[in-house]
């Protein structure tokens, strides 16, 4: 009996104590699988614009790899979910509808381009959850009070940012060297004209002399433009202005120097210095001027080149505009995590605002989220001229970013946004 | 509207030559890919909606071979006969089954073959634009004739052009096989009957279509982004042209794709802003005039 009972006494303490192991451990389990956080992110990773949103995926994923390795966000590691949205508006809304209601995000890296950016935003205010984007350039999406929601911010360039900077530029460049007679070149929908407008608009302001004797709008992804040099020769103009980017820069490029375009009339491509174009056009022109899009040799830091090497080296190729813009965003979501010591929207949100961190993509290694506008200033922005080989673009004029804010203030007042 | 540009650009004879050279670069490519898709509804009555994937097949091969042996004459025959032995066998595997099907379901073979070869593109070439680079003979200073400008390279594409186009004209009007193929056209039970191998002439026409497009996408391949999809962006001309030179004529679609030339250069110093739709309305006027194209036969 008795070490019957001896027995049944022990089996009791084992399940006793198991049973008491399971109980204090079950709060901890719960915690634990409570503290990762979700964080999603749409993005466009099918179609012609795919490379782009595979370089933002890529950036997120190195940069939330340190993130997690120093701790995660206050304290939670964080889990990434990456969702195409086809660059399609209403495909991004769905996505981060369900990314936040059936995956449990808490936070959303928004890389989408301006047409999806705008539904994201949307649903950002609809679900009032933390949204930062990262690859909508169009200026009124931080700029537009009325767009405006506490809980969203933007760290991405600017269209009126590059076009302050580079009518600067180019308006030196046009009173050193006489060019009166300008010719412009961009694709035809909202962001070819808007930016095209507004540099020509400011470039006329630094430089009352020039007149635009020639514009031509190519639609996007035209495969032929010979109707529009043989139009720019026709013209004869002293300098040409152009935004076409990507594919399209290349086949201009190529199609161009059959004309000898390029080596007789100054050009001004904002967007030529990236590296997916400079590494596909087989006879890059001498002395293309261009703005930076990423490049490793601006801003000329140590930090800079080794971030640039450290994405070649995990991807095989170079990063885009988009990545610098995406990794920056996952240091402003780290920088602001540790601030408010929380990853509650609220908290994040009101940590964010005007938090400068320290940046290898800053013009002086830092850039701020402005609290006004909720978006990123001070970032690297400049023009140089291209060579045909690595690095490309080897010195770069940085932008003066007083002048760019004064500029920018005024755009603001004069569209009623102030 | 900027008629002005358009009226002293004829009071110059360099700008005319300048514009009437670029008006051939733009047609006579155009022509290339469209007559195959005009051949081939001529005879196997099937509107090729994936007839710009032959052109992608032709570029992207052209710059493989390029890339990998520097020989420009080497990545041309590899585009055009690369473009059609992929033709011939897709001829065979799905086109020969819908010969005379409801054409909704040729529509639909068609394009899912544009979405399954583009991708294909995508996992062989990867989805970055890549771009072949000019060969090194042709790197030189544009040409000019009576002050208009021609780049070599561009003469040498409208020869090619034009030689082919020749040469067609004169298979298809001269040659035995040339008259098979203009009765497999009209009666093809008839040719059939008479012991003629009706299927492998169907095969011969797809496959020859193929080649000019694949030989399109190769010369196109040193001056055009070589993308995945880039097929589609030619394929919507290549239509117009046929619609506007009139289904099955050869002689329409090159009629038609200088046309069309002509009207994007011309247009686009008169009409900057209008220039993609002066194409619209001239293929809506082609209809409204005569519904069977330029060259078409009333009945068709």
């Amino acid at each position: 009996m008795t070490d019957n009972d001896s027995r049944i006494g022990r089996r009791a303490a084992l399940v006793l104590g198991g049973g008491a192991a399971a109980m204090l451990a079950a709060p901890w389990v719960a915690r634990a699988q409570a503290r990762t956080i979700k964080i999603g992110m749409p993005t466009i990773l099918s179609g012609r614009v795919a490379t782009l949103g595979i370089s933002s995926r890529n950036a997120v994923m190195m940069e939330m790899e340190k993130v997690n390795a120093a701790g995660g966000l206050a304290g939670r590691p964080v889990e990434m979910i990456f969702r195409d949205s086809k660059a399609q508006p209403q495909e991004a809304a769905r996505v981060v509808r369900e990314l936040v209601n059936t995956d449990g995000c808490e936070i959303i890296i928004d890389g989408e381009a301006s047409s999806g950016s705008f539904a994201v935003q949307e649903v950002a205010r609809d679900l009032k959850m933390l949204t930062i984007h990262t690859c909508s350039e169009t200026s009124s999406l931080s700029a537009d009070p009325k767009l405006r929601i506490p809980n969203a911010f933007r760290c991405v360039r600017q269209g009126v940012h590059d076009s302050v900077a580079g009518a600067a530029y180019a308006a030196k460049i046009a009173k050193e060297k006489g060019l009166k007679k300008w010719a412009t070149c961009s694709p035809d929908y909202a962001y070819g004209r808007d930016t095209t407008a507004e540099f020509v608009g400011y470039l006329k302001q630094f430089a009352p002399d020039v007149e635009i004797v020639s514009e031509s709008w190519p639609k996007l992804a035209q495969p032929d433009y010979t109707e529009t040099l043989t139009k720019l020769l026709q013209a004869n103009p002293q300098a040409v202005y152009s935004c076409i980017w990507g594919g399209d820069l290349t086949a201009f490029i190529d199609q161009g120097n059959l004309y000898g375009v390029f080596s007789k009339t100054p050009f001004f491509a904002v967007n030529m210095a990236d590296y997916t174009v400079l590494t596909a056009v087989k006879n890059l022109p001498q002395g293309i001027h261009s703005g930076n899009r990423y490049i490793k040799t601006f801003p000329m830091t140590p930090q800079n080149a080794a971030w640039g090497d450290a994405y070649r080296e995990k991807f095989k190729e170079y990063p885009t505009n988009w990545s610098w813009q995406n990794a920056a965003a996952v240091a402003f979501l780290a920088a602001a995590a540790k601030k408010a010591n929380s990853t509650d929207t609220a908290k994040m949100s009101e940590a964010l605002m005007g938090l400068t961190i320290d940046s290898p993509f800053g013009m002086n290694g830092k850039i701020t989220m402005r609290a006004e506008d909720q978006t990123i200033v001070d970032y690297a922005i400049g023009w140089g001229t291209t060579i045909p080989k690595e690095p490309y673009m080897p010195n770069v004029t940085p932008g003066d970013w007083k002048q760019i804010v004064e500029l920018e203030t005024a755009w603001k007042k004069s569209k009623g946004y102030i | 509207m900027d008629l002005d540009s358009l009226f002293s650009c004829f009071a110059s004879t360099s700008c005319v030559i300048t514009q009437t050279t670029s008006g051939f670069i733009i047609g006579m490519l155009l022509f290339l890919v469209a007559v195959g898709l005009t051949l081939i509804f001529g005879i196997l009555k099937v509107v090729n909606f994936s007839h710009g994937v032959f052109y992608m097949i032709g570029a992207y091969l052209a710059l493989t071979v390029y890339q990998t042996t520097g020989s420009f004459p080497l990545a041309l025959l590899a585009g055009g006969f690369g473009a059609a032995l992929v033709g011939l066998a897709i001829e065979r595997a799905f086109m020969s089954r819908i010969y005379g099907a409801n054409p909704l379901m040729q529509i639909l073979v068609c394009y899912a073959l544009i979405l399954i070869f583009d991708d294909l593109a995508r996992l062989i070439w990867g989805g970055d634009f890549r771009s072949m680079g000019m060969p090194d003979v042709f790197q030189v200073p544009p040409v000019f004739i009576f002050g208009g400008v021609a780049p070599p390279y561009y003469i040498f594409v409208i020869a090619v052009a034009a030689a082919i186009a020749i040469v067609l004209a004169l298979v298809i009007a001269r040659t035995r096989f040339g008259k098979i193929v203009r009765a497999a056209a009209h009666n093809p039970a008839m040719v059939s009957a008479l012991g003629i191998n009706t299927v492998a002439i169907y095969a011969l026409v797809f496959a020859a279509g193929c080649l000019l497009a694949g030989l399109a996408g190769a010369l196109a391949a040193p001056v055009r982004t070589v993308s995945p999809g880039m097929g589609f962006s030619i394929l919507i001309e290549s239509f117009i042209v046929t619609v506007i030179g009139g289904m099955g004529s050869i002689a329409g679609a090159l009629v038609g794709a200088l046309l069309i030339g002509m009207l994007r250069t011309f247009g686009a110093l008169g009409f900057p802003l209008f220039n993609e739709g002066l194409m619209y309305i001239f293929m809506v006027m082609v209809l409204v005039i005569r519904p069977s194209g330029l060259f078409g036969k009333e009945a068709a």
